[in-house]
């Protein structure tokens, strides 16, 4: 017997009938102008038998349980993937089917859930950084910045991006992909102390310069100090300057309107998506009011039916592929929409008040952290400065030896840095968000002291 | 008479001092804030979020989610978008904490059962697609395009061939084009014959050494097979150029034949169309790449590979396109797409592309009668009607398509295939009953009527739904895209 019957509702006198009305002897028949060499028989593909509901629980359940998962093992792993506390109303919110069985809302009169939920979402999105246009969300904070890159190159029409070495190692592997797409150059401003190195910055600008790409905090966990200096050195060449930032630390740090950044991006899965293993994430993309016609993806935009009464629509589309084609900003149609969703229900849960005690606690354990390990013989911190949830560690040995020392004790520990940086040496990167307890830190400490 | 009214913002609700989260308090000594955060980094612009109890929130959310249809509310027919049902043991599955709250970068040793997952997975895809590898990064159906056309790009670079143009058909979806345009190429569109198929004279005119690739849906957005593939595979073959399988439409004919197996060197597919996964809204999808052997060098890293001491992720690929997601793409859809093909076994899937089949078929004989159908041959899993008599009668494709947001339905995608004029796309999916297609088909049919009698009642919908009509045109000259307060929006 073929499997998922319970989701295939015609029944066999059904399908007699359908194909008698359509002049058809066979289910065969309807195939017969795929050419016979492609044809595939019945038991053509060769797939694992089909399971049951109950077997199929069983089979994921044991996959699942040979993962050592985040809510049983404390983890102290950053690097673009946060795990922070989710309310259980987020989760209610996008179990909601009316929203999730949903596609792009294209049709605006039985999407007015879904295109109000988007409104407030790119409402927050401006709200939290400072800006006045966002986007309905992109795929994640990578490609949210590759295509403000490709963005800033349109727009200055040249080809040039420099993005600096404290950028997440992943994002800018991603723009190296996608610029090489469109024959732009991407070059790399390196590092002092863990910071950009932006006395090196003037001379790296000049007027083939598109944009200048920068994280807040960096992947160190680091607060860059310069930005406002940055911002008009690029803004002087003609350049933008685009930002990619934690949107939990614009809780308690400066937003990137206040540096005078022109696009602000970001990874937005802390804010109500859990980690995933990676996906799907939230990239969010906001800008400075006259870029709004140069944003990419999906716009909702507000507006009033016969009657004068206010409802939202997915607007500026003469921007996007299906009108546009391969003039458009950018090829992408699916987005990560209940991300964005979940986002928006996660701010609203949390309130001005709510975050910002989450930004505070995740400050002040990691604070808590940074010196406890920072204490311990053989440790020490990687750079000066202020850090919001993660820090760089100096290590006595191999971090990924560490890793394996920590698994050991059920701990799953921070980022082994020296993959990305061997120029640290030994070293690694870890992240303390709310979510983590006093005595998991200790523990932590405790297992990092006995080490070696 | 349905009663109309606005549903307020988040910002036009809730109290300043109200809160919707309980968190605790510091379990660790605290240290002065001015230490941890000094003023010159301090935040200047106020917070303003929001402030609503957990009950307002939930009330505001439910509210708007009954303003919305979803698959769940009704039939949703919208061609080329593949809306299925969406089983909910998958939900619940990829919200067990051993995927929901894995980290991405955790050691190997300690996500054995995902790597395991992915591995499964993508053997399947790999069988079912006709491909040797698949990587899972791409996060969409467009963005596993531009990850297809980075890998042509290489392709043909790693040989020292640097070719410049992408053919798509007349009848491509948008993205074709802009995926292709996006890897530094240029777009040359090639007709459709009087059959609806790749004008086959057209294409092989346009081959030549320039040609990196020929994309292409099979079958097509009219909903036909393309019957020439063999031949078109070989033309492209020839020139050079490689051929790129567009997997929106792969719920036609999945498990009856393999891209693959028809010539095809590398295929998208969309694992919220075929493989049963929520649409989410607008996302998130899953777009994962296959490629035959010869593609394989080119594959963005890292790749899963089983070895001796269990799965770990393969780097060292020296040709790879890199990265295009920031870790490995939309893993919770993975898991199912995974947990759908796992129930549905070869022969439901065989059964469920047949299926989808004949329910199009079925719609499309019945509807033919009210409406012109362009191309009049055996469709798959969709059709393309034209509303273009209904025109005449002051009735568009878009009147009808609001029309039946009074019966309940969402409509079909309208005005799309470009090449059919008032195009009305519609496919069923083979998770809707006959009672269901019979319904829909007697609105339609009742909306051609009242298109030769009343179309002022149609050009006027819809009647029932919470706002009426709304004006894209004021959206779109003056947008306000983010609330600014009591000024309106900016």
């Amino acid at each position: 017997m073929s499997g998922g019957r319970h989701f295939l509702p015609l029944t066999d006198a059904e399908r007699r009938e359908m194909l008698a009305a359509i002049g058809a002897a066979s289910m065969e028949q309807l195939f017969d102008e795929l050419p016979a060499e492609v044809r595939l028989k019945e038991n053509g593909l060769k797939l694992p038998p089909p399971l049951s509901e109950m077997e199929l629980r069983a089979h994921l359940g044991a996959l699942a349980a040979k993962n050592m998962n985040l809510q049983d093992h404390p983890c102290f792993l950053g690097a673009g993937v946060y795990d922070h506390f989710i309310p259980a109303v987020v989760q209610h919110v996008v179990g909601r089917s009316e929203f999730y069985t949903a596609y792009t809302p294209y049709q605006a009169e039985i999407s007015q859930g879904l295109l109000q939920s988007i409104f407030e979402y790119q409402t927050l999105i401006c709200r939290l950084t400072g800006m006045e246009a966002a986007n309905a969300s992109l795929y994640d904070g990578a490609t949210a910045l590759a295509e403000a890159a490709l963005a800033a190159c349109s727009m200055t029409r040249r080809r040039k991006v420099l993005v600096s070495r404290s950028v997440n190692p992943h994002y800018r592997r991603v723009l190296q992909s996608y610029l090489e797409g469109r024959d732009c150059l991407l070059l790399e401003i390196p590092l002092a102390d863990g910071a950009t190195d932006f006395s090196r910055l003037e001379a790296m600008l000049d007027g083939e310069t598109a944009a200048l790409l920068l994280q807040q905090p960096n992947f160190f966990g680091l607060l860059e100090e310069e930005l406002e200096g940055a911002a008009a050195m690029a803004h002087r060449h003609g350049a933008l300057l685009v930002l990619s930032v934690d949107p939990l630390s614009l809780a308690l740090f400066r937003a990137p309107a206040e540096y005078g950044a022109d696009i602000a991006t970001g990874e937005g899965q802390g804010l109500g998506s859990p980690p995933s293993f990676g996906g799907p994430l939230l990239g969010f993309f906001a800008a400075r009011r006259e870029l709004l016609r140069r944003l990419p993806g999906r716009i909702v935009g507000e507006t009033v039916d016969g009657e004068g009464r206010r409802g939202f629509v997915l607007t500026l589309q003469t921007r996007e592929q299906h009108i546009r084609r391969e003039r458009a900003t950018s090829n992408i149609c699916s987005n990560q929409a209940l991300n964005a969703l979940a986002a928006a229900a996660y701010l609203a849960a949390m309130g001005p008040e709510g975050l910002r005690e989450v930004a505070e606690l995740c400050l002040q354990k990691a604070a808590y952290a940074r010196e406890k390990i920072a204490s311990l013989e053989g440790y020490a911190p990687a750079f000066p400065g202020v850090h919001f949830k993660e820090f760089a560690v100096k290590l006595p040995g191999s971090g990924s030896r560490l890793n394996r020392h920590l698994l050991e004790h059920g701990i799953i520990g921070g980022l082994d840095l020296e993959t990305y940086y061997p120029e640290l040496g030994p070293a690694m990167l870890f992240c303390v968000t709310e979510t983590k307890t006093r005595e998991q830190i200790d523990a932590l400490a405790r297992a990092l002291e006995g080490w070696l | 008479m349905v009663v109309r009214k606005e549903q307020p913002l988040l910002f036009e609700l809730g109290a300043p001092g109200r809160r919707g989260c309980s968190l605790p308090p510091p379990d660790v000594p605290v240290k002065p804030l001015e230490e941890l955060l000094p003023a010159r980094l301090r935040r200047g612009l106020p917070l303003a979020l929001p402030e609503l109890s957990e009950g307002e929130l939930v009330r505001h959310y439910t509210a708007l989610s009954t303003r919305n249809h979803g698959v769940d509310s009704g039939f949703y027919p919208l061609g080329s978008c593949t809306m299925k049902y969406n089983p909910k043991v998958n939900e619940e599955l990829a919200r067990l904490p051993g995927f929901a709250f894995l980290h991405p970068c955790q050691p190997e040793e300690s996500v054995q059962g995902a790597l395991e997952l992915l591995y499964r997975a993508e053997a399947c895809l790999a069988e079912i697609t006709g491909m040797k590898r698949v990587t899972f990064q791409p996060a969409a159906g467009a963005h596993g395009e531009l990850t297809g056309m980075l890998i042509v790009r290489a392709y043909h670079r790693s040989r020292n061939d640097h070719r410049k143009t992408v053919l798509v058909p007349d009848s491509a979806h948008g993205t074709n084009p802009a995926s292709a345009a996006m890897a530094g190429f240029e777009v040359k569109e090639i007709p459709s014959d009087e059959r609806g198929l790749v004008d086959l004279k057209a294409l092989r005119a346009a081959l030549d050494g320039d040609v990196a690739a020929l994309m292409l849906t099979n079958p097509n957005t009219l909903g036909f097979f393309e019957e020439d593939i063999l031949e078109i595979a070989e033309a492209v073959h020839e020139a050079g150029g490689l051929l790129y399988y567009d997997g929106a439409n792969l719920n036609a004919i999945m498990g009856h034949a393999r891209p693959g197996d028809m010539g095809f060197d590398l295929v998208h597919l969309n694992l919220h169309k075929t493989f049963a996964t929520p649409h989410g809204g607008g996302g998130p999808g899953s777009g994962p790449v296959g490629v035959r052997e010869h593609l394989v060098p080119f594959l963005p890293v890292p790749l899963v590979e089983r070895g001796e001491k269990g799965y770990y992720w393969k780097e060292d690929l020296p040709l790879s396109i890199g990265r295009v997601h920031g870790f490995y793409g939309n893993f919770a859809v993975v898991v199912k797409a995974y947990a759908y093909i796992m129930m549905m076994g070869a022969e439901g899937l065989r059964q469920a592309a047949a299926d989808a089949v004949l329910n199009a078929n079925y719609l499309m004989e019945r509807l033919k009668k009210s409406y012109d159908l362009p191309y009049d041959r055996r469709c798959k899993h969709e059709f393309v009607l034209s509303a273009r008599r209904q025109k005449k009668m002051g009735v568009t494709a878009r009147d009808i398509a609001k029309a039946l947001l009074d019966y309940g339905f969402h409509p079909p995608t309208v005005y799309f295939p470009l090449i059919v004029e008032e195009a009305l796309m519609v496919e069923p999916t083979e998770t809707e009953s006959k009672a269901t297609l019979d319904r829909f088909a007697e609105a339609m049919e009742e909306i051609a009527r009242l298109a030769e009698e009343d179309p002022k009642r149609l050009t006027s919908a819809p009647h029932t739904t919470p706002v009426g009509r709304l004006d894209e045109v004021r959206a779109a000259r003056h947008p306000r895209v983010c609330w600014d307060g009591d000024g309106g929006s900016s």
